[in-house]
């Protein structure tokens, strides 16, 4: 679907994150990207996280069009393309949510659906203390993991995931956040011999499944995922080591 | 017996379907995929001789009528496209598709295609929205006439010219092809086409203008079909709009012996090849038809 929104509320997480709200025509279901564009930038794809009447996408300024997206404010208009991408199964019964960094965001309408535990781990407390606030409101039990120490366990996120499982039986990780964090949590978790489900990037053009931009080995990020099952991680070849760039050539992550 | 078998003149096909070119064709995994599909041949993304990141986005909409592209012939550029060809061929017939600016570099890069072993070479004569290459020179019939001939002295595997649509001299193109000793002729490409934001007062497409593809153009697509069918006697696949069997079935009475399908892969899945072969099946039992060939150009008698 396309559609011309009106943001109803654009605020500041972070020092480096905002958030943008609107309302929407669309279903969306956690896990479900939209491409979001407005003149001046190019159109880039954001995870939902918020999926309800109000919609909303979590960005973390890293170039141009994120940068222009975080100048915008209420009132504004964006042109959104979606909802795309299959989503999380929200079936599994006892689920620990892992996420990193800007990677939190898309998790973050699980939270809301269900009851789950969370992990959210970042480089820092300014990038992840926005969260913290969120899980309390909703009365889940999370862990929060920095790099540098200033908040929470010091350390990384699967350093923390192994202690939480240490004292803790989950059904299934279901996880966002770099790949190279994605990458050792799917071998902890093939290791464990639990089953998870984790959303990857690309890059991303059509994000209609046909343009072939955002393959990885033969599958297409924006309509066979960007959620895919450990199972399906583990027959994955490019994951964790090389991605593509606009044209289609191979690079090491 | 496989009534679904076809050829396009020396390539045999065991289906009809084949995937269009810039249809999940950029890397090796995803054309193999394809292939294991149900389609009877894949074409490639379009390749030129370097890497190119194409347009910047926004490059692709669509609506439930139509599909409108400006990807600016993305592609790794064909020395690192010997690798995706590898993976591609050990799956199935491939048909590699080229673009470029002069026919010189048509021939050298079909060569290089010859070379990683695809089933025939398709020139790209027809992309409305890439300054210097495609519409422009394919709507030149001496310029048509030379690039095909160039690119037959080069490689010995079948040569195929792709067309747009966007010109009132289609029947002239399809015979510059045949006087070129062009093998096929593939039509047609997307029609030149702008969309405009109302909200912004501007073109979505950061190019401006694209190319328009989906089912609003099928109509379009098989009168180019039908027109070349009477000005050229080499075969015509057809493509546009082809979205199941029926469209499909149009193409081939309008006078193609095999068809591609592009738009339709991103609402129906790439399960849409299976979907078409067994429509084409029921139809051409209930009808009394044996082959596609019993099908081809029957709307001309
Ligand atoms: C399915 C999906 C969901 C995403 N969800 C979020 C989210 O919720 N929040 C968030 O902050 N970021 C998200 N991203 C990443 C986001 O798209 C990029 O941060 C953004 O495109 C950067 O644009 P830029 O111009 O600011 O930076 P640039 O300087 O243009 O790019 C920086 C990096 O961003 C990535 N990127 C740029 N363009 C694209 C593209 N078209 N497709 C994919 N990646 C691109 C590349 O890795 C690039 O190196 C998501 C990406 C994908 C594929
Ligand atoms: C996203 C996209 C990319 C395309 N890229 C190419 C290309 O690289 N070379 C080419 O010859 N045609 C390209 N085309 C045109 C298609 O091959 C096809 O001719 C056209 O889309 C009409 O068929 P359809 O209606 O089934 O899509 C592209 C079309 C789309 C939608
Ligand atoms: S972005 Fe085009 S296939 Fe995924």
């Amino acid at each position: 679907m396309n559609e011309v929104v009106r943001i109803s509320s654009a605020e500041k997480l972070n020092s480096s994150t905002w958030v943008i709200r609107f309302k929407a025509a669309f279903d969306a279901r956690p896990g479900q990207f939209v491409m979001v564009w407005a003149p001046g930038m190019d159109e880039i794809p954001l995870s939902l996280s918020s999926v309800g009447e109000t919609k909303a996408v979590t960005f973390k300024v890293i170039g141009d069009d994120t940068r222009k997206l975080s100048a915008m404010s209420e009132g504004d208009r964006l042109h959104v393309r979606g909802p795309y991408g299959n989503g999380f199964d929200l079936s599994s019964r006892k689920v620990l949510l892992v996420g990193g960094g800007i990677g939190i965001a898309p998790l973050m309408p699980i939270l809301e659906a269900k009851e789950a535990d969370a992990v959210f781990a970042a480089r820092d407390g300014d990038e992840v203390a926005y969260c913290v606030p969120i899980a309390e409101g909703l009365g889940r039990r999370h862990w929060v993991s920095t790099d540098d120490g200033s908040l929470g366990f010091k350390g990384n996120a699967v350093q923390l995931v192994t202690e939480v499982l240490g004292e803790n039986v989950y059904d299934e990780i279901i996880a966002c956040g770099p790949e190279i964090m994605l990458y050792y949590l799917h071998r902890l978790c093939v290791e464990r011999g639990i089953r998870c489900q984790m959303s990857l990037e690309r890059y991303m053009k059509c994000a209609a499944g046909i343009c072939g931009s955002c393959m990885v080995d033969d599958r297409r990020v924006c309509a066979d995922g960007p959620v895919f099952t450990g199972e399906q991680i583990s027959e994955l070849r490019e994951f964790g080591k090389t991605a593509r760039d606009a044209s289609g050539a191979k690079k090491k992550l | 017996m496989n009534r679904l078998a076809t050829a396009v003149g020396s390539v045999k096909l065991k289906r009809p379907g084949i995937v269009a070119s810039g249809i999940l064709d950029e890397t090796g995994p995803s054309m193999a995929r394809m292939l294991s599909g149900g389609a009877g041949a894949v074409v490639s993304k379009s390749i030129g001789s370097v890497a190119k990141g194409g347009h910047a986005n926004p490059n692709f909409i669509e609506t439930g009528c139509w599909t409108m592209n400006a990807m600016g012939l993305p592609n790794p550029g064909i020395d690192a496209f010997r690798e995706e060809m590898e993976v591609a061929v050990a799956a199935g017939k491939v048909i590699g598709s080229v673009y470029a600016a002069s026919p010189a570099e048509f021939a050298s890069l079909a060569g290089k295609m010859e070379d990683y072993g695809a089933a025939a070479v398709e020139l790209n004569l027809s992309c409305p929205h890439a300054a210097g290459f495609g519409m422009e020179m394919g709507t030149d019939p001496a310029m048509v006439r030379s690039i095909v001939s160039e690119t037959k002295d080069a490689v010995s595997i079948p040569v195929w010219a792709k067309l747009t649509p966007n010109t009132h001299i289609l029947a002239s193109i399809g015979r510059a092809v045949e006087d070129g000793g062009g093998d096929a002729v593939v039509a047609i490409n997307t029609l030149k086409a702008m969309h405009i934001v109302p909200e912004f007062g501007k073109p979505f497409l950061s190019n401006r203008f694209g190319g328009l593809s989906g089912r609003a153009i099928k109509p379009v697509g098989v009168r180019a079909v039908f027109d070349l069918r009477s000005a050229v006697s080499i075969p015509i696949v057809g493509v546009g709009g082809i979205y199941g069997h029926r469209d499909a079935l149009e193409y081939i009475m309008a006078g193609a012996c095999a068809f591609q399908v592009g738009s339709a892969v991103s609402e129906m899945g790439p399960g849409i090849f299976e979907s078409i072969n067994a429509g084409l099946k029921e139809f051409m039992a209930e009808f009394g038809y044996k082959s596609i060939k019993d099908m081809e150009g029957i709307a001309h008698e």
